[in-house]
């Protein structure tokens, strides 16, 4: 979308108008919701977060000064009330899921060893998925697959792709809005996109 | 390069983050390797698919309250 329809876009918020608001939640709502869940992990509490950050948006509409496009702007304000709602939610629950083994960060291999021979080249290499049908390759349940994949992943990774690959930002304004360093937001994105290419391969074969 | 080097630069790679020299080494390999090529095609799939959860519909419930909160932030302007 370009500035003219955006800064437009803006303007018909302001002026109340109710199409532009709506067509504004069936365009992100989805990856907000999801983008949520990976702070605090239950529906109920995401749903909330995402109606409060609808909700902090639109009590400080005409605060906003459109330095950032409308949509970096709304994501920031779902990621601070997403955290801070996890660090109340963290002086109730049990600490458990604070130790689940997370590598987001790690150069760790993403591709088994095994499958590479010693001089480091493919023994069991990716066989081509040219040839599959599109219907099985983009159909519903290659979807459900990547679905499960995604939820699998440590949240560091999973905020990552989502924001990137399902909510469509540049990696710049990935960096900035989760405000880690460009090589992170790299190293978390590798991960997690050949988690789900590992996923999709087992389903593919 | 060799292919277990070259799948953890796929990233850097497609994200335009690798020096020029790292990539016309990797573009070099790839030029060359069944196995690599194919793989770096289904991180673009893998990417692409990703992409679909984007179109998930609003649930009709949550629509509604939002669009209802919509009116009464507008009416106490």
């Amino acid at each position: 979308m370009g500035e003219a329809s955006v800064d437009s876009e803006l303007e018909a918020l302001r002026a109340g108008d109710e199409a532009a608001f709506q067509s504004l939640v069936q365009r992100h709502h989805s990856s907000m919701f999801k983008l949520a869940m990976t702070y605090v992990g239950d529906r109920g509490v995401a749903e909330d977060v995402v109606q409060e950050a609808w909700l902090t948006c639109l009590r400080s509409l005409d605060r906003f000064e459109g330095r950032s496009s409308l949509k970096t702007w709304l994501f920031g304000i779902l990621v601070n009330v997403a955290r801070a709602r996890r660090r109340k939610e963290s002086r109730i629950l049990p600490f458990a899921s604070f130790f689940r083994r997370d590598d987001s960060d790690s150069h760790r291999p993403t591709v088994e060893r095994s499958r590479f021979g010693s001089d480091g080249m493919w023994r069991d290499g990716p066989h081509s998925w040219d040839n599959l049908p599109e219907s099985k390759v983009l159909g519903d349940e290659t979807l459900q697959h990547v679905r499960s994949a995604i939820d699998a992943l440590p949240s560091k990774q999973r905020e990552v792709i989502l924001l990137r690959d399902v909510a469509g930002f540049d990696a710049a304004e990935v960096s900035s809005l989760l405000g880690i360093s460009a090589s992170n937001e790299r190293v978390r994105l590798h991960r997690a996109r050949a988690a789900v290419r590992q996923t999709l391969e087992e389903y593919l074969r | 390069m060799n292919c277990r080097q070259v799948v953890e630069l796929m990233t850097d790679y497609l994200e335009g983050a690798l020096s020029a020299v790292d990539r016309a080494r990797f573009e070099e390999h790839i030029a060359g390797c069944d196995g690599c090529t194919a793989y770096l095609a289904q991180l673009r799939m893998a990417r692409k698919i990703v992409g679909r959860l984007a179109d998930e519909p609003v649930p009709a419930a949550v629509e509604k309250e939002l669009l209802e909160a919509f009116r009464s932030w507008r009416s106490t302007r």
